[in-house]
């Protein structure tokens, strides 16, 4: 029996927060099971586990965007009802979700502003920016106001979701994966500026993170949940990096790094020939870049985001026309259709995957069918589409690539994140045939056995002689993977390294354009 | 037809901008609820049902009451109601708003049949019309001046709408629930109770259509009244992307080329009568084909129109 006493002002400090044997089931999957967790007032608390432990949906319980199905969230010692995430504000909880939550349409002072639960029937434009650029003025990164959401690359949207929570001056902030596509030094800037304002008692936060580093060194306590269940918990300065991954493994393991084969590269397998790009406003992304790469050999776009990296990843995808200069793939003329990505076999995996290589509401299995449900075997005399063998070989690649869903009928939408990321990785690299891959940013929102394979798969296809195209703005994965590193600023390619000569700080300097 | 001669061509004009602002108010009004309703990420292609509901409403009360200003009430309060049904229909899980407009526009358009039949013959008060041509001698631009009071209103609403899209909360919510439902509802929003205004308000506005429709002009009860505006209106949204002013304009220009075929014959050219007839929907071919684009999604387009979120 809960109590709903709706506090009429909002808490100026932070709350303290309990969670008591909550479950919360989906149909007749139990995603969480009796998970109990207490961040006390003004602490730095984390939440981790593999990919689908059920971390978000926990989170989102706490949201009152799932109700728990059993259990009692207590909100500064008192049993409280979150029915929905206005209740949640009301109690000064805040959250940063693991997908988008910003209106494409809208600039970034609409969502800014449409985000306040109090807004006025009638909006008052100029107090409202009076009151953004005051906020703005002291806020850890800028962004440009007038900017459509749709405009703005993954790194900025998740600044502005960051922005949006302090502008909303909330006491408890959960981040669900709130760094993936920030930098690592954007990441332990945004997250060393939240822990200067826990410490000094301002704030509680909630983190759901896969890196260990950020747990040991932002973090005071953690949880590990596993398979929807609490399997460990305590304070972090007692814990070490292998304690916690072996509370959400379930035992000790071993890491598999792939070696990087010592071959030299063979011919040029993917060349762009002074290729321009615009944004969707027409301001133009990419100015003439030249690149090759050649078979066997990884080569890394590092950059920070919005540079860019998405336009040229989407002109190689077909999503976008180039305005100027070409693409070619084993010397041909590429022009990103479906026969040619077929006959040269080249293969991607986007950045947020459910939105830009797969269709949501259709079935994991007939996702992972995209690529070849048209060819046999999958299509019988190359018409009928045959439901039975995609299913079969989306149950194959489900097993082999480890894919947490209920049955391959599933809508891939329903997946958690990290989940959605395996099932592309599992379609385009699953049939070992790819020569060419281009991968832009292809860890966000991994668990690290996860990272592992990921990584694996990339340097075993370019131990196989795959040219491999990886766009990062995780220099550390750029360092561990790359041949080469090709630094982008402002739509241009502006510096060359190698891993073995790469200095971070020389790097850094010509990512901020200079 | 003396003074139409001796003005000539201008009367041409004349006759093209009185139709684009008497002709054009149909368009206008339903277009702004096919706007409105879009905005909030559904479509409702019901509305050429409603335009006639409201037309045999408004004129039946006008009728009954000897009031034509009840009609206009009785056109909007219909319209509300046909929204209603479209709005919970469409609320469900795995309706589709497109196939369910369908079956609106059919249910509508039969219902107003039915119920009108006894209204064909008799004739009903009608809306009075703001005369502001009084300062010219010329009684063709006196004509074209006589405006419809729902004209006046349209006209105000298009500009009132665009004003509530960028200024008002209401109007940031029904574009956030348009455009990205999920964002809208881990802000807090309802989808559905966003929607159900949204829709239900179209509807209404469009069904104050009909009462200009049989209330000033043409101005009385038969079953060929609307010949398919409700759905060129949905057209005209796309044309005006989406943009509430912007239907403004676009719906006095497909006023004024459904004048054309009038005003030629009114100075004696009558050959390609019918060809001239066709002007609106040869406009809105041409309209599309131009604006359209392979390189960029229509600018202004709801992200959530045409999917089932
Ligand atoms: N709306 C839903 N309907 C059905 N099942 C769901 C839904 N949301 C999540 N699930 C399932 O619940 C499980 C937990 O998902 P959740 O998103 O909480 O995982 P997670 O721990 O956040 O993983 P990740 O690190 O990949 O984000 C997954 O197996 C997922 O498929
Ligand atoms: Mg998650």
């Amino acid at each position: 029996m809960s109590v709903t006493i709706p506090p009429h002002v909002r808490p100026k400090h932070p709350p303290d927060l309990e969670l008591v044997g909550v479950t919360k089931r989906f149909g007749a999957f139990t995603a969480n099971e009796a998970v109990s967790l207490k961040v006390k007032a003004g602490t730095f608390h984390a939440l981790i586990g593999e990919n689908g432990a059920g971390k978000s949906t926990l989170v989102k319980c706490i949201m009152g965007y799932h109700l728990a199905d059993e259990g009692d969230i207590l909100v500064g010692g008192h049993s409280r009802e979150i029915r929905n995430p206005q209740d949640a504000y009301e109690y000064g909880i805040g959250m940063v979700y693991q997908h988008f939550t910003l209106v494409p349409a809208m600039t970034v002072a609409e969502n800014l502003v449409l985000s306040r639960p109090d807004l006025p029937a009638i909006i008052n434009w100029r107090n409202e920016f009076d009151r953004l650029y005051a906020f703005m003025r002291t806020a850890p990164f800028q962004i440009d106001l007038d900017t459509p959401a749709s405009q703005l690359a993954a790194g900025e949207k998740q600044k502005v979701e960051i922005l949006k929570q302090l502008y909303l001056d909330s006491k408890f902030l959960i981040l669900d994966e709130p760094t993936s596509v920030l930098t690592p030094a954007e990441a332990d800037e945004v997250l060393g500026l939240l822990r200067a304002k826990v410490v000094a008692g301002e704030l509680s936060v909630l983190l759901i993170t896969h890196k260990f580093s950020q747990v040991l060194n932002f973090c005071d306590d953690v949880t590990v949940l596993r398979r929807g269940r609490q399997t460990g918990s305590g304070r972090v300065k007692d814990l070490t990096a292998d304690q916690m991954a072996a509370m959400m493994m379930g035992g000790q393991r071993e890491p598999k790094i792939v070696p990087k084969a010592a071959t030299a590269p063979g011919p040029v397998s993917l060349a762009l020939r002074g290729l321009c790009a615009d944004r969707d406003n027409g301001v133009p992304a990419l100015v003439g870049v030249d690149l090759e790469v050649r078979a066997g050999e990884v080569v890394g776009i590092a950059g920070i985001s919005g540079n860019g990296q998405r336009e040229l990843v989407e002109v190689i995808a077909g999503q976008r026309e180039a305005t100027g200069g070409e693409i070619r793939v084993q010397g041909e003329v590429y022009t990103s259709t479906r026969a040619e990505a077929c006959r040269h076999q080249v293969f991607l995996l986007p950045e947020e995957p459910l939105r830009n290589a797969c269709v949501p509401h259709m079935g994991v299995a007939e996702n992972l069918a995209l690529r070849t449900f048209d060819q046999p075997p999958l299509a019988r005399a190359g018409f009928f589409v045959s439901q039975a063998r995609i299913r079969a070989k989306g149950r194959e690649l489900i097993a082999r690539y480890g894919i947490k869903t209920r049955s391959p009928d599933t809508p891939i939408g329903d997946l958690s994140g990290g989940n959605v990321q395996r099932a592309v990785l599992a379609r385009e690299l699953g049939s070992g045939t790819a020569r060419v891959l281009v991968a832009a940013n292809p860890c966000f929102g991994l668990d690290f056995a996860a990272v592992e394979t990921i990584h694996g798969q990339i340097t075993e296809a370019r131990n196989r002689g795959v040219g491999v195209l990886l766009v990062s703005e995780d220099l550390d994965e750029l360092l561990a993977l790359a041949d080469r590193i090709v630094v982008i600023a402002h739509g241009r390619f502006v510096y060359e390294t190698t891993p073995a000569t790469a200095d971070i700080t020389t790097i850094g300097h010509h990512m901020a354009g200079h | 037809m003396n003074a139409s001669e001796s003005i000539g061509w201008w009367g041409v004009v004349l006759g093209i901008f009185a139709g684009a602002l008497r002709g054009g108010t149909p368009f206008l009004l339903v277009s702004l609820g096919e706007c409105l309703t879009e905005k909030s990420g559904k479509i409702n292609l019901g509305l050429e049902g409603t335009l006639l509901m409201g037309a045999m409403s408004a004129y039946a009360v006008s009728y009954h009451s000897g009031n034509p200003w009840l009609g206009v009430i009785a056109a909007f309060g219909t319209g509300a109601g046909l929204g209603a049904i479209h709005a919970l229909l469409v609320s469900r899980p795995k309706v589709n708003d497109v196939a369910a407009g369908i079956a609106m526009l059919i249910f509508g358009s039969g219902l107003a049949f039915y119920l009108g039949k006894s209204y064909i013959r008799p004739s009903a008060p009608q809306l009075p019309a703001l005369s502001l041509g009084g300062w010219s001698e010329l009684p063709q631009l006196q004509a074209a001046l006589k405006l419809s009071p729902l004209f006046v209103l349209g006209a105000g609403l298009a500009f009132l709408l665009s004003w509530a899209f960028n200024c008002t909360r209401w109007g940031l919510r029904v574009r956030a629930v348009g455009d990205a439902p999920v964002a809208a509802l881990a802000l807090g929003m309802s989808v559905k109770k966003v929607r159900f205004v949204a829709i239900v308000l179209g509807s209404a506005i469009a069904g104050l259509g009909g009462a200009h429709l049989s209330l000033f002009y043409p101005g009385a009860w038969t079953e060929a009244i609307s010949s398919g505006q409700g759905l060129m209106a949905v057209a005209l949204v796309i044309f005006a992307r989406w943009r509430p002013v912007h239907c403004l304009y676009a719906s006095m220009i497909f006023g004024g080329t459904q004048a054309i075929a009038p005003a030629l014959q009114a100075i004696g050219i009558t050959s390609g009568y019918y060809l001239w007839n066709a002007a609106p929907y040869v406009l809105t071919l041409v309209v599309m084909v131009i604006t359209c684009s392979p390189k960029r999604t229509l600018a202004g387009s709801p992200g959530a129109l045409g999917t089932s979120s």
